[in-house]
């Protein structure tokens, strides 16, 4: 009898993310189905549980952007069960979900990523905003981008050009979240490089090259039109490996494991400069992981069977 | 923030977690579905060729007459004849559209406006141009201006569009003094009213006001709907037009849609033949003033510092906030502090309205409205703080897309 595994992809959950992540989840469901996988898509809600006890599946495919999908939470109840599941552990997750915490342990790693500092809102209340953004400015420089420390989609994502900006910026981003990156914009080549595990080993697929114009923002990432994608990304086949490696580079020292897709910049003197790594990147039909898949030479439905194969360790 | 980035975060609304007074849908567990759906049944099982078969595109005789009955609550006298059936007063908005506006017409429409007409008008790529409203309605002698000030500009405004009573989404309702006042402006500038009345049978303390079409069957476009005062599911809707114009809708909607659901018109009208639908309506109104009343009572309890509408019939409350809020960049706040609420962004084609924040009660029980508000006061509050330590709200934003919610929120 040929090997069908019984697959539940969790999507949706109740984040800012909901949406893309019901997106997303539908559309491995379809793909693992055409690869005659037995799929079941669930909500994380209170149903979860007695039906995972019931059905008994042998992968589970967290595919939950943002909150408890990201941040370890899921996964570690997923470990407490016994079952197998697609991604990367709870407690790589969570350094992983934490974009300065990944930023820290990337750095220690010999990669290189823009200068930056974290900031909870109580700090700008405990010592006077205007203060501590003038020390930011004068330390970082403009421009610069302010992002919530978790979260993904860009939401609260602000690329501030002038000091009167900031204070929008901050605005906007302590909306999602209370504690701020600000980082030190950096401009070149925008990248999205994505890492699988599957039985043929730890490999890079072709980099995504993004031109918008205007910020890559929400709208222009799940809108089709508002921006340009290019996989493989237009580099030099020096450039390509470079940028490969790097992404691989930060998938091992997080402790990643089986999909991850990093974020980088290439810069015109060559530097490859880390962003944010996802651990449950999106999957929607604008995403930039099924792009890099197909560049790639993968089909999807055979790609993502073999990524629920290598996590079903039964 | 861009529209589609607000209509991402309406994504957890349905979550059983997140109160949300963002919602238009009526309460539909109000309504004897036994009995419905006996009648149903009973319409399939008598008249089953013609419930599923294409049918009129002016839509089906009986219930136009039966229509007319509905609309004399409100003082309209009609002929059947006159009544177009649309699939929910959605497409008579979008059919009346079509019909008048050519590209760079302007539409009035009261400041704030439905969402949902919005959208059409700027589908058919019309030029919104707002009028203020206060506690009374439109304001009679600002519509003057701005008819007389677009006329200046050599401007062609092409109707008004108003919603006349318990106001979608500002909860207002236009004074018995200012109807005639209105349909006197707009005729003397050769202006069409257009007015939507999908919730006038739903008020709270008195008889309803008559239409404005009561009094001009000449200027006024009457759009009607079963969506509020029955359900909207069976999207059943209308306009009534002077003959001239109703001729154009009528093959409009047919190009469009062929013709009405034939099942739709006849599960109404049997319902409307068989069941108490005033006593149905009656017991509606009563529920949702319930509901009115415990949103204004948490809001007074929970959020002093605003003010809002105190809506005397329909779903909604218009809430202004605190000094220097912004309730679209509020929102992902809202999100996480499960709680859910239409920005007012939404009503404005111009960009304006962030200050204010539409509340429904229809949809969620007393108990969940005071949560709700409960909710909504935390995030204010920790908005307001934020707002404190910066100064400022965000950017304004130069995007001035009009945020469509899903149908469940309109």
């Amino acid at each position: 009898m040929t090997y069908s595994p019984r697959v539940v992809v969790l999507a949706g959950g109740l984040s800012h993310e909901r949406d893309v992540s019901l997106r997303s989840g539908r559309r491995v469901a379809e793909a693992l189905r055409l690869a005659q996988v037995e799929v079941t898509v669930h909500d994380v809600d209170a149903d979860l549980m007695p039906m995972l006890a019931e059905v008994q599946p042998d992968v589970v495919w967290p595919i939950l952007h943002g909150a408890s999908g990201e941040d370890g939470s899921i996964r570690d109840v997923l470990g407490l069960l016994g079952i197998n599941y697609v991604g990367t552990g709870p407690r790589a997750s969570r350094v992983a979900w934490s974009k300065p915490v990944a930023k820290s342990v990337v750095a220690r790693s010999g990669i290189s990523t823009p200068d930056y500092v974290t900031l909870p809102q109580s700090l700008f209340r405990e010592l006077g905003a205007q203060a501590v953004m003038n020390a930011v400015v004068s330390k970082l420089g403009l421009p610069l981008v302010v992002k919530p420390s978790r979260g993904g989609s860009a939401l609260g994502v602000t690329l501030v050009q002038t000091p009167a900006e900031l204070p929008h910026a901050m605005v906007t981003c302590f909306a999602y979240g209370e504690v701020a990156l600000l980082e030190r914009a950096v401009t070149g080549i925008e990248l999205a490089t994505s890492v699988i595990e599957t039985a043929d080993g730890c490999q890079a697929l072709p980099s995504v090259e993004i031109v918008t114009e205007g910020p890559y923002d929400y709208d222009a990432r799940y809108n089709p039109g508002r921006t340009e994608y290019f996989a493989p990304a237009r580099l030099s086949d020096e450039q390509a490996a470079a940028v490969a490696q790097t992404a691989i580079d930060a998938h091992k020292a997080l402790g990643l494991r089986h999909i991850s897709r990093t974020d980088l910049i290439l810069e015109a003197d060559g530097t490859i400069q880390f962003l944010e790594v996802n651990v449950a990147p999106g999957m929607t039909e604008t995403s930039l992981f099924p792009q890099a898949a197909l560049a790639g030479g993968h089909t999807l439905p055979e790609l993502y069977r073999s990524i629920v194969e290598t996590a079903d360790t039964h | 923030m861009r529209a589609s980035e607000v209509r991402a975060l309406f994504a957890v609304v349905n979550r059983p977690e997140v109160v949300s007074l963002a919602g238009g849908m009526p309460y539909l567990e109000g309504l004897p579905l036994d009995t419905i759906a006996d009648t149903m049944q009973r319409v399939i099982a008598t008249q089953g060729t013609t419930a599923l078969q294409y049918g009129s595109g002016q839509g089906h005789q009986d219930l136009r007459e039966q229509i007319l009955d509905v609309m004399r609550l409100e003082g309209i006298d009609a002929h059947p004849d006159d009544v177009v059936v649309t699939t929910g007063s959605q497409q008579a908005l979008d059919l009346v559209t079509r019909i008048f506006i050519d590209p760079g017409d302007v539409i009035v429409a009261e400041a704030p406006s439905y969402v949902g007409a919005l959208g059409v008008f700027r589908s058919y790529q019309a030029d919104i141009v707002h009028v203020p409203i206060d506690e009374d309605g439109l304001i009679p002698e600002a519509l003057d201006e701005t008819l007389t000030s677009l006329a200046a500009q050599g401007r062609r405004v092409k109707f008004l569009y108003t919603i006349p009573n318990f106001h979608n989404p500002a909860g207002v309702t236009l004074s018995l003094e200012r109807r005639p006042r209105v349909l006197e402006i707009a005729r003397r500038h050769g202006v069409l009213v257009v007015e939507d009345n999908p919730y006038g049978l739903l008020g709270f303390s008195s008889d309803p006001l008559p239409a404005m079409r009561s009094t001009d069957d000449e200027g006024v476009l009457y759009l009607g709907s079963f969506s509020k005062t029955f359900a909207p599911g069976f999207r059943v809707g209308w306009v009534v037009a002077p003959h001239a114009v109703r001729e154009k809708l009528v093959l409009a909607s047919e190009s469009a849609i062929l013709c009405p659901s034939n099942a739709s018109q006849l599960a109404i009208s049997a319902y409307l033949s068989t069941s108490d639908w005033k006593g149905q309506i009656k017991s509606f109104r009563e529920l949702y003033r319930e509901r009115r009343d415990a949103m204004v009572g948490a809001l007074a309890e929970h959020l002093p510092d605003a003010s809002w509408t105190v809506p005397d019939g329909g779903f909604y409350t218009w809430v202004k906030l605190p000094a220097g809020l912004d309730s679209k960049s509020m929102l992902p706040r809202a999100v996480t502090g499960r709680v859910a609420y239409v920005p007012g962004t939404a009503f404005f084609a111009d960009g304006s309205g962030a200050d204010h924040m539409r509340l429904s009660y229809c949809f969620p029980t007393p108990d969940r409205i005071r949560e709700g508000v409960r909710r909504l006061a935390a995030v204010v509050n920790a908005e307001r703080e934020l707002v404190e330590i910066f100064g400022t709200s965000p950017a304004p934003d130069a995007m001035t897309d009009i945020e469509t919610p899903g149908p469940d929120l309109l």
